[in-house]
Formats: C-alpha cells, sequence, structure tokens
C-alpha cells in the first residue's frame, strides 16, 4: 500500500500514538529511517525516545495498560498486522538495550543463543564467530569462548550483546543508549563499530550523548514531549536547526 | 566537641550491650542443641551398629533394627520427589510467568501462602479421605507420597516463585527480543537462573517431609514393619514412626534403641541439606565465574 516509499524507507511510522495507560507517550509521530543508515534519536529525559524504539520491535506489547493508534511500517509492511509473528518480527530487528545483558551461559552459548531458538544451528560455529568478529570482539575472548559471560568486562559484555543480536543477521539493529553504561574507552569502542556496522545494517540509535550522535549518525531526529519535533541530516540538524526548540536543546539551553 | 565525645561513647555502649545480647541469644540455641545431640549420641552409642541398620524391628531391644523403617522413608521421599517437583515448578511457572494479573490469580496466590502454613496433620486427612478411601490407593506408600506431595508443594511452589522471580526482567527481555517465544524464554533463561533456588527450596521442603509422622499416621502407616516394601503399594512405615513407636515402648533399653533411630534420622537429614548447599553452590560457581 506504501510501495511507493517503501523502496526508500525501510522502518516508517504513521500518525503513530502511544499511551501507558491515561498518559500519552507519543503524539502523531511520523518518522523514516533509511536503510544502510544511523539514524539518532535524541532529546531530552522522558520525552519518549525508548518509547517510540520499543514500538520498532513491538518489544512495548510486554507492558500491561499499552495503547497504541497508528501504524509501523516494516518495508511497507503493516508491523502490528494481525497475520505478523512477533517472534519473526524480532528475528528481523534486533535490540540492544542500555545495560548489557548476557546469559550467565558461556560466551559461545550466548551468540548462539538467537540461531538455536529459531532453529539455525547449521555451521553454528562459523556463525558465532563471524557475529563475535562483527562485533569487534573476536581476538578478545576467542580463547575463552566456553567461559561464562559474565566474567567479561561491561564492555566486552556489550559488544557480546550486540554480537547475539548480529547472530541472527538482522535487518534493522535497535539501540538504546546502548554506551551510557561504559567508560569512555569502552563507548569509543562500541561507537567506532556502529559506525563500521551501518554498510551492513540499519541502525537506529537512542542517545544521551549529542556528541556521539554527532559521530556517528547520519540522519538525527529530535523529539520532545512525545512529539517529533524535527529529523534531517545530522549535520544540518548541528548546524541549522529549523526549530529553535532543537535550538536551545542542541545548545544545553533544556534538556 | 565534648558532647559529641559523650554522645559516641554512649552509642558504643548500646552497641556492645546489643552485640552481647545477640551473641547470647545464639549461643542459647547453639547450647541446646548441642545437649541435645550429646545426650542422643551417648544414648545411642554402642547401638548404632550393621546389625541395627540391616534388623526389622523386634520386640527384643537388641534384636531391633531400622531396616523397614529406613527404607520406607527412602521410598516415600523418592515417590514425593518426582509427584511434587514438576507439579510445584509448573505451577510456579505458571503462575510467575503466565497467569494474567487478575483478581483470581492473586486469590489463589495467597490460598498457596497459607497452605504451607497449614498443620500437616490436616493434609493427613485429606490425604485419608482422598487417596487411602476415594482413589483406593490404601495404606500404601504411594498414598503417604501422594499425601506428603500435597503438603510439600506449597513450599516447593512458594519457594520456586522466589527463585523465578528472582530473574531479573532485563533476562526475559533480551530473550524476547531476539525473537523468542515466552516459553523458549522462560526454559532457556528463566529456569536455568532459578535452578539453583528450585533445588535448594525443593531439597529443604522433602527434608521436612522426612520429619513429618502426624499426617503418616493418619493414613495408617504401621509402626511395626517386618519386610521391606516391594512397590509402591506396599504398606510401609517412616523413620520418625518408628523412632515415636521405641520411645513409647517402657523397657529402658527401647530408649536407646530409639535414640540410634534418631541418629539415623539426623544423619539422613544432614545429607540433604549438605546436598542442598552442594548443589547451590556448584551452580554459583557456573552463573558467576
Ligand atoms: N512502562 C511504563 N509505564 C508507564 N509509563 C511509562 C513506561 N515507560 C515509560 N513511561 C513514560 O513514558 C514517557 C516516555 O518514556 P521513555 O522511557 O520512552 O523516555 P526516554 O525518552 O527514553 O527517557 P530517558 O532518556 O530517560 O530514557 C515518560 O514520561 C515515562 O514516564
Ligand atoms: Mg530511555
Amino acid at each position: 500500500m506504501m510501495a511507493n516509499t517503501s523502496d526508500r524507507f525501510i522502518l516508517q511510522t504513521r500518525n503513530l500514538n502511544l499511551w501507558y495507560g491515561e498518559r500519552k507517550a507519543l503524539a502523531n509521530i511520523n518518522i523514516d529511517i533509511q536503510p544502510q543508515r544511523v539514524t539518532a534519536i535524541i532529546g531530552p529525559s522522558g520525552c519518549g525516545k525508548s518509547t517510540l524504539l520499543r514500538c520498532f520491535n513491538r518489544m512495548n506489547e510486554l507492558l500491561p495498560g499499552i495503547r497504541i493508534e497508528g501504524q509501523v511500517l516494516y518495508n511497507g509492511e503493516d508491523l502490528y498486522g494481525s497475520n505478523v509473528d512477533v517472534t519473526e518480527v524480532r528475528y528481523r530487528i534486533g535490540m540492544v538495550f542500555q545495560k548489557p545483558t548476557p546469559f550467565p551461559k558461556s560466551i559461545f552459548e550466548n551468540v548462539a543463543f538467537g540461531p538455536r531458538i529459531h532453529g539455525l544451528t547449521e555451521n553454528l560455529a562459523e556463525r558465532v564467530e563471524r557475529s563475535l568478529q562483527q562485533a569487534a570482539l573476536w581476538d578478545e575472548v576467542k580463547d575463552r569462548l566456553h567461559h561464562n559471560a559474565l566474567g567479561l568486562s561491561g564492555g566486552q559484555q556489550q559488544r557480546l550483546c550486540i554480537a547475539r543480536a548480529l547472530a541472527l543477521e538482522p535487518e534493522v539493529l535497535l539501540m538504546d543508549e546502548p554506551t551510557s553504561a561504559l567508560d569512555p574507552v569502552a563507548a569509543g569502542k562500541v561507537e567506532e563499530l556502529i559506525v563500521n556496522l551501518k554498510k551492513r545494517y540499519t541502525i537506529v540509535i537512542v542517545t544521551h550523548n549529542l556528541q556521539q550522535g554527532a559521530r556517528v549518525a547520519d540522519t538525527t531526529a529530535f523529539l520532545l514531549g512525545g512529539e517529533l519535533v524535527e529529523i534531517g541530516p545530522t549535520s544540518e540538524m548541528y548546524t541549522r536547526p529549523r526549530d529553535n526548540r532543537t535550538e536551545a536543546y542542541i545548545t544545553g539551553r533544556f534538556g | 566537641m565534648d558532647s559529641l565525645k559523650r554522645r559516641t561513647t554512649h552509642r558504643k555502649r548500646w552497641d556492645r550491650l546489643f552485640q552481647g545480647l545477640f551473641g547470647a541469644a545464639t549461643l542459647f540455641g547453639v547450647v541446646a542443641l548441642l545437649l541435645l545431640i550429646t545426650d542422643i549420641l551417648r544414648k545411642a552409642a554402642g547401638w548404632i551398629d550393621l546389625q541395627f541398620l540391616t534388623s526389622f524391628p523386634s520386640r527384643f531391644a537388641e534384636d531391633a533394627g531400622i531396616l523397614s523403617a529406613l527404607a520406607g522413608s527412602i521410598w516415600l521421599i523418592g515417590l514425593t520427589a518426582p509427584i511434587a517437583l514438576p507439579l510445584g515448578v509448573a505451577s510456579a511457572i505458571f503462575l510467575e510467568e503466565f497467569a494474567p494479573q487478575s483478581s483470581l490469580t492473586r486469590l489463589i496466590q495467597v490460598n498457596i501462602a497459607n497452605l504451607a502454613g497449614v498443620p500437616s496433620i490436616v493434609f493427613g486427612i485429606l490425604g485419608l479421605a482422598l487417596f487411602v478411601r476415594a482413589l483406593g490407593a490404601g495404606r500404601s506408600l504411594l498414598a503417604g507420597a501422594l499425601t506428603m506431595s500435597l503438603l510439600v508443594l506449597p513450599i516447593i511452589i512458594v519457594s520456586a516463585q522466589e527463585a523465578i522471580r528472582a530473574v531479573p526482567d532485563s533476562q526475559r527481555q533480551a530473550a524476547l527480543a531476539l525473537g523468542a517465544t515466552k516459553w523458549q524464554a522462560v526454559r532457556s533463561v528463566v529456569l536455568p537462573a532459578a535452578m539453583p533456588g528450585i533445588m535448594t527450596g525443593t531439597i529443604l521442603a522433602l527434608s521436612r517431609a522426612i520429619g513429618e509422622t502426624a499426617p503418616l499416621i493418619m493414613i495408617g502407616a504401621l509402626s511395626f514393619v517386618a519386610f521391606l516394601p516391594s512397590g509402591p503399594l506396599d504398606q510401609f512405615t517412616v523413620l520418625p514412626i518408628q523412632i515415636f513407636n521405641w520411645t513409647s515402648r517402657p523397657q529402658e533399653e527401647f530408649s536407646h534403641v530409639a535414640a540410634a533411630g534418631i541418629v539415623v534420622l539426623l544423619v539422613l537429614l544432614l545429607v540433604l541439606n549438605s546436598a542442598a548447599v552442594l548443589i547451590r553452590n556448584h551452580y554459583r560457581k557456573r552463573f558467576e565465574a
């Protein structure tokens, strides 16, 4: 139905509204995400960034009392359609959380988790190695694949979680403040990784760190009070914001 | 400055006082336990031997043995565990992970918690009506194990629920975000993480069942059994019933036999509890190293 736009955009929302009980968290959001680009979502705390991100892989459904109106389109198809299998959505659209969430299993089993539950056990070892390499973690862990993942440092754990998501070869990778729990060095590594990953993946990243957004994102969306104020190429957004609320946020006058 | 010093010494005095009080309370428990155990060991000395462990009960204290009661207790636990563990864990999983947040769920929840505190004799009455009579299991090991399962089920459910609840939600979310179904997330992430807690709770519940007497007397376990049960439909006795039987004999020698029986029961409990600790440590090492 939206075939004309779906050629250019991998994820889109159409008049998306979302309520937590009585409280409205997203208001009439229309956003288009380009494939093989990094899109950053910025905005002050509580403006709905995580909420919007969770709409893209339907993780919102887990919360009680939530109500969603409008559409989220994935390659032009309604992500919330009645014939859509939510596990398949999450198979194609991966997610990395703010805090690293390794399973208390071996490094290998962490990465193999997704492939295993989807029955992709052929050439599993290769798949695990490839994912760890893409996540720039292979060299650090190749000698201890069968050690517990909880023994890794925070930054390594986060890259492991990225590898775990990549093991399913998703089309889109959603990241919710993936470096905010890491020290600057570890955060730098993850940032570098994001830039490298966009050759193959579409990345949507929520960040509080404007410098980080400027470094990694091609496109930036500014959210305020559940509304999308402005979206555009990152360089323009940071130098010549169209909306003075964006300017105020970027120059640090609130947020 | 001076008043601060005074107040500090004052607080320190209270601190020492309470430390002493709590220490004394602990000491009281330990000393009482030690006295009890030394008394039992003293009485049992010379009575625990191979003959005691391998003989059936007898009218003569010298010939009396614990074999049928020990076998009965082990049979009973061996039958109770495979009944109560899956039922309890499945209930806990359902209540924690799948049940809708309704008032019915809450009602069930409160009832289970209350059942854990119901006197064991009540379970005996239920077992007598339900398993011995209605189901026709008779006064068998099976009837006993089913009754014991009812008794330990609330404890297993509650401890399994606690273990499941202790698994951080971020773990479930991580699994779901990889496209796992709810059940896959429970089976491959939540359950393994909750397993040590579930096992510990189950073993402790079972060791409570080992010490139970009242419900088994209620359903008609025997107190004089001169044979070994060969299957779940056989009649049986258990350690605490046998011990009680011995303590109620008038002859002085039987108090020694009873003490020997208590030692056997204590050792069995100790073995079970050590198993619980070992399992917990084993998993803790696996999950935290
Ligand atoms: N599970 C929930 N139940 C109810 N309200 C929620 C829930 N999650 C978020 N909200 C509310 O929705 C609004 C948007 O929250 P969201 O987490 O999306 O903000 P955010 O932009 O990600 O903030 P932060 O930068 O602090 O992470 C907030 O007002 C928040 O209080
Ligand atoms: Mg957030």
